[in-house]
């Protein structure tokens, strides 16, 4: 193990590496291999105990308005609304979500003040206000389609543990906005491609209006994912003075 | 007819086995199973949890108890972990807590509308109104960091509108100390009231004071901290409404007959097949413990368990919305305080709670501020101007 200058200049700061403490990290190794494991075999076992409960094929819940119970029977035209009305909601919980993320955001860029590179309040506010255009876009699509926008389907329901690690990152006091802009990249990262499936979705089944308004949701989100990426891009690369 | 707790016997404990596969079974589903089926499961993890916490205290008080104690303890330990398993990963913290307080709201009204004492009942609908409020406010902070709707996990069974707000319920301890039922001619409903109530509390508390730190929000840290106080407030309030005159084997015994009442009762009510087999299972161990400490209750103390227990049990908690109840008890009773043990109108509030809860709120109130302006709505506040055209669910 090397014990070099940064090693001695880190060591006040980040502690979570091996190199912070050369001499209790060897103790550590020297012991780890020297120790037997109590059972002999390798991490297959852990697929092997999910693989069981997976096998019971509970699945999260319903799809909305097809119980599952159902869904062997259901025709195509059910089964077709069914999966619709759930990649909607999953989008509209996502959008519900973004927009309360993005007042989060907006609340720190206030408090830390705007800075250059990087999203000025007024941008942030524009895509703030486009996440919520598209979130009543989806309650009112749902809504003309027949369905109850307040239910929590199955992807809505799993894209919102998805998001959860997002949530955290933005609510967190301590983020930098950079370190936002890199959870919010994946958020929109995911956008993105949520509306181009919605689109396929909607134009497979023949809802050439809903293509049209989605399409329009589309490019916001286009425009969004160009903005976060670029600010986030700039941010980082100013810190080492590059830009 | 209720349950004849003496004649059924249950399962003997030498026969209450599990295995680790067994501990964990598929959970419940967020989205398909009834809420008062995640009621249920929270309710009885509650129980479970004071069984373990009961048996601890007890055998640190008394050495010759402490086998048997660690005996049923075992048992406990690993029915409460089935149970518990129960709540599926997807359920967020946030969405438990939301959980939590409609279990507080929901089998509260049931007990208070059921209790023979009136005095009881009053304690029962004065934490009510409390845990009612604690809904509105988590829900407000669900809606408004996270952009969920809080009916997701509800399903429209219990309202979600102010109670007595919280920034009014932090008291001097001395406002938390009720009366206590007399052990000698308090009716056994009564007992298993106020040992499930104060269980359910107790584990809210220990909940809320897990979870508060994972929050990375301050807001909801500082939220988290405001509400778990209430509900050490709560515990500490329906512990004392049991006689501390009760010898440490009688209250076993109700511990134990409390279980047993309430895992009839989630078998009777249970609309899961799955789960209403776990219920019946649980049911028939804790008969076997019950009994088991029957026959210590007759060896220790020389008495008969007859005296203490019902030969049937009574009718158990009504798994349904109580809204009427709740909102008729919101109306004529929100502006209630306490004073000692006694309740009073908010002008006679002692100057020793007043002073507390200026002090605690004197850098400002998380709950006011969580819920500023807040009216539940479906789909979620962001749809409130949709909502006012007409267009929302």
């Amino acid at each position: 193990m090397k014990n070099t200058g940064t090693q001695i200049a880190l060591a006040d700061g980040n502690r979570t590496g091996i190199q912070t403490s050369p001499e209790l990290a060897q103790e550590l190794i020297d012991g780890a291999i020297a120790a037997i494991p109590s059972s002999e075999g390798g991490p297959e076992g852990l697929a092997e105990y999910r693989g069981e409960y997976i096998a019971e094929g509970f699945p999260v819940g319903s799809l909305p308005s097809l119980p599952f119970a159902q869904e062997a029977e259901a025709n195509d035209e059910a089964i077709g609304m069914a999966v619709l009305r759930d990649k909607l909601s999953e989008r509209l919980a996502f959008e519900r979500m973004g927009t309360r993320l993005y007042e989060t955001l907006i609340n720190k860029v206030e408090i830390m003040g705007e800075s250059s590179p990087g999203p000025t309040l007024t941008e942030l506010q524009q895509i703030r206000d486009e996440e919520m255009e598209h979130f009543l876009l989806l309650n009112r699509s749902i809504t003309e389609l027949g369905g109850d926008p307040t239910v929590q389907s199955p992807c809505a329901d799993v894209t919102g543990v998805a998001s959860l690690g997002i949530l955290q990152v933005l609510t967190d006091p301590r983020t930098s906005v950079t370190q936002c802009l890199q959870a919010m990249l994946t958020a929109e990262l995911t956008d993105n491609d949520g509306w181009q499936l919605l689109i396929n979705l909607a134009d497979t089944l023949g809802y050439p209006e809903l293509v049209k308004d989605f399409q329009t949701a589309l490019e916001h989100e286009e425009e969004h994912l160009v903005n976060v990426r670029g600010w986030l891009t700039e941010l980082v690369l100013a810190k080492v003075e590059l830009l | 007819m209720g349950l004849d707790i003496f004649k059924n016997k249950g399962v003997p404990l030498a026969k209450q086995k599990f295995s680790w596969r067994d501990l964990v079974q598929t959970p419940t589903s967020k989205l398909d199973d009834d809420a008062f089926t995640r009621v249920r499961v929270i309710l009885m993890n509650g129980l479970e949890s004071e069984a373990l916490r009961f048996s601890h205290a007890c055998a640190r008080m008394n050495r010759d108890l402490q086998l048997p104690l660690a005996r049923v303890r075992r048992i406990e330990q690993h029915q409460q972990t089935m149970v518990n398993w129960l709540l599926p990963a997807d359920l967020s913290p946030l969405e438990t807590t939301l959980a939590f307080e409609q279990v507080a709201i929901e089998v509260t009204a049931s007990v208070a509308q059921r209790e023979p004492d009136d005095y009881l009942a009053q304690v029962y609908r004065f934490g009510l109104l409390e845990d009612f409020d604690h809904l509105y406010r988590f829900s407000a902070l669900y809606d408004r960091i996270a952009g969920g709707d809080a009916n997701n996990i509800i399903q429209s069974y219990s309202d979600i509108m102010p109670g007595r707000p919280t920034s009014v319920e932090h008291r001097d301890p001395t406002d938390d100390l009720r009366e206590h039922y007399d052990r000698n001619t308090a009716e056994p409903l009564t007992k298993l009231h106020a040992v499930t109530i104060m269980a359910a509390e107790n584990q809210t508390h220990d909940y809320y004071m897990t979870i508060g730190p994972m929050f990375a929000d301050p807001v909801a840290r500082q939220l988290y901290a405001e509400i778990a106080s209430i509900e050490e407030q709560h515990t500490t309030q329906y512990e004392s409404i049991i006689d501390a005159n009760e010898t440490w084997i009688e209250k076993w015994l109700m511990h134990e007959a409390m279980e047993v009442y309430n895992y009839m009762g989630c078998s009777q009510y249970e609309t899961n097949p799955r789960i209403k087999a776990i219920w019946d299972r649980f049911l028939d161990y804790e008969l076997g413990q019950l009994h088991f400490v029957m026959e210590l209750f007759e060896e220790v103390e020389n008495r008969d368990p007859a005296e203490i227990l019902p030969a049937s049990l009574p009718e158990p908690i009504e798994y349904r919305s109580h809204r009427e109840f709740v909102r008729e008890t919101l109306s004529n009773e929100v502006d209630l305080r306490a004073s000692g043990t006694a309740f009073v109108n908010k002008e006679e509030e002692p100057e020793r709670s007043l002073d507390y809860r200026e002090q605690m709120n004197s850098e400002g109130s998380p709950s006011e501020t969580v819920a500023a302006g807040y009216r539940w709505m479906p789909g979620t506040e962001l749809t409130a101007e949709e909502f006012a055209k007409g267009k929302g669910a």
